[in-house]
């Protein structure tokens, strides 16, 4: 009986259900050629060999030569930021640029596990915010981002993690956050296949978001762009900015390789490389980048409807709907700007979890890729003003932000569009200086 | 995996016996220093494309630390010094100059 599954597919249709067209007239004025997704919409391709379909989104090679907003980086941050500008605000003179391809950075590379349970108030707003729009993401966008909440385990191995999962799991309850502690006999309930008795680690029990779970990554870039598009936004690939112009400490432009372009905000969201770009703009950010693994198994059949993390151990898990095991670990050691890691770490990750999970050890591994993540001094981002007046940061997410990238870009949208947003307020990049840290070490204690 | 000379008992020592303890010739600021000062040396860091400082520990090994120098873009590594030093020495960045002509980190270059 696989629970899960059967959510998966009551998803896939809500997902492709046709819906009525809520979208403003307006916002179709940019690229009049996209069709909404529906189950008609189906039907009717079915019928004439699937050539009806059209492109996603358009393509400028080229971009105008000023913006009202630019956002640098088609990460979902960046293109999650644009749309609630777009959405939220009316601002839709907006241009996107990503110096590769969209949703080739970390939004493209990690393990998708969504969940809010931190510990800290500042993350349970905007983690859960943020897990809540997930929830009505493929209608909001009209594309189908796969969102499955399958459910999040995190497994407590030791005494100390015992109590700081219960000091969580109360914590989230003030916040209004649904979580449980859940006992090791109900934890080998939700995952047959795990051995709970150790030796050197047995489980002691979780806590349980039963409304977390996964997404299909590349689709939450996909359909942002698309979304982005539609309201005559420019997504602009293989534009790399190079440098940043202000003038009388404002922002006026930026350099790229398409080209000079003028705008009046800057939006840097580019993860692993905002300490470089902060620079080109004259100031530095408290963050380091360093490589983050994960591997997938070849596919086998359903044998796991959660998703599970041990973070004593270091590694967690999840299958795909392609049945693959999803899994990830440890960030490397160093800093690190090659996306690619060091072997040994996808070696200790895999040896934990084999432990508990032994069944995996009978798995051969397909492939194994590395992101750059931007890690920052409390393990939460920042979402600020910076130095410069116009330019405004989101980054530091580190390896936890798929999860956060609607709620971000709702609070993004909201701090440039009005200079400030209750979601971003104590995430500024001058907290560090005062110490109010949004201490998440423990919650972010292993990558997801 | 990543191979760093250790200095001190001349090992070529792989990453899994070494211990990465972050940026070099960090200058440590307290008491009477000022707000900003403080705030840097505790939060920001260099954190470059390309030419770094580094310290490391040979902590399975002789148990020391030392410096090296490395480029974060390409993994290269330029070399490796002793602890004992507030600045990276001339024939370290001789050999960086010679590889990254334009580099700059902190106020070396
Ligand atoms: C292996 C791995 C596993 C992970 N697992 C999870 C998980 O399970 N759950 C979770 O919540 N999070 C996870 N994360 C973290 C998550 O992937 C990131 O926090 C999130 O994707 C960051 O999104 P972003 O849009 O900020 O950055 P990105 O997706 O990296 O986008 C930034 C973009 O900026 C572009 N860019 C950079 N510099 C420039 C420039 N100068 N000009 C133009 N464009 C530029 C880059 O090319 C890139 O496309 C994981 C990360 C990794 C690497
Ligand atoms: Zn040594």
């Amino acid at each position: 009986m696989d629970i899960g599954t059967t959510r998966r597919v009551s998803l896939f249709f809500a997902a492709h259900a046709t819906k009525i067209h809520k979208t403003p007239l307006t916002f179709l004025k940019g690229f009049a050629t996209m069709k909404r997704y529906s189950a008609f919409a189906v039907a009717r391709e079915a019928m004439r060999h699937h050539t009806g379909w059209g492109r996603a989104w358009a393509k400028p090679t080229q971009p105008k030569k000023k913006y009202d907003a630019i956002i640098v980086g088609a990460g979902g941050h960046g293109l999650a930021t644009a749309y609630y500008l777009g959405k939220n605000f009316g601002i839709t003179n907006v241009a996107i640029l990503e110096k590769g391809w969209l949703g080739g950075g970390n939004t493209g590379r990690n393990t998708t596990i969504i969940r809010s349970n931190y510990l800290q108030d500042p993350s349970a707003a905007i983690y859960e915010k943020s897990r809540s729009l997930y929830e009505t993401m493929s209608q909001d966008l009209n594309y189908n981002v796969m969102f499955s909440p399958r459910g999040v385990i995190m497994l407590a191995q030791t005494q100390s993690e015992i109590r700081g999962y219960k000091r969580t799991a109360h914590a989230n309850a003030l916040q209004g956050v649904k979580t449980e502690w859940i006992e090791p006999a109900r934890v080998k309930e939700l995952v047959p296949i795990m051995n709970i008795d150790g030796p050197r680690y047995p489980v002691l029990g979780g806590l349980w978001q039963a409304r977390g779970g996964t997404a299909r990554h590349d689709a939450v870039a996909w359909g942002y762009a698309r979304a982005c598009s539609d309201m005559g936004m420019d997504v602009i690939q293989q534009c790399e900015v190079t440098g940043v112009r202000t003038s009388g400490g404002k922002v006026v432009g930026v350099d790229t390789t398409k080209g000079a372009i003028d705008c009046d905000k800057l939006g840097m969201v580019v993860a692993g490389h905002a300490s470089v770009l902060a620079e080109k703009a004259g100031f530095r950010l408290p963050m380091e980048s360093v490589a983050l693994q994960a591997l997938v198994s070849e596919p086998i059949k359903p044998c796991m409807d959660v998703v599970v993390m041990a973070n004593t151990v270091h590694g967690y898990m999840s299958q795909s709907d392609k049945g693959e095991m999803v899994i990830g670990g440890g960030t490397d050691g160093y800093n690190n700007y090659t996306q690619r890691g060091s072997f040994h770490h996808i070696e200790e990750t895999v040896r934990a979890l084999v432990e508990t999970f032994p069944m995996i050890g009978r798995l051969k591994m397909l492939r194994q890729w590395g992101g750059i993540v931007d890690v920052t001094g409390d393990r939460s981002p920042i979402l600020s003003k910076t130095p410069v007046d116009g330019i405004f940061v989101n980054c530091g997410w580190g390896t936890g932000g798929f999860k956060a990238i609607p709620g971000s870009g709702w609070a993004m949208a909201e701090l440039m569009a009005k200079g400030e947003s209750p979601l971003t307020d104590e995430y500024n990049m001058f907290r560090f200086r005062e110490g109010k840290f949004i201490d998440e070490s423990v919650a972010a204690g292993v990558a997801h | 995996m990543l191979t760093l000379n250790c200095p001190y008992c001349g090992v070529d020592a792989d990453e899994t016996d070494l211990h990465g303890e972050g940026e070099a010739h960090l200058k440590r600021f307290g008491p009477n220093s000022t707000d900003d000062e403080f705030h840097d040396y505790l939060f920001q860091r260099q954190n470059p494309k390309g030419v770094h400082f580094e310290r490391w520990r040979h902590v399975y090994g002789c148990g020391k630390f030392f410096h090296a120098a490395r480029c974060t873009a390409t993994l290269e590594v330029f070399g490796t010094y002793l602890a004992q030093t507030l600045e990276p020495p001339q024939d370290i960045k001789d050999k960086i100059t010679a590889k990254r002509p334009s580099w700059t980190w902190g106020n070396f270059s």
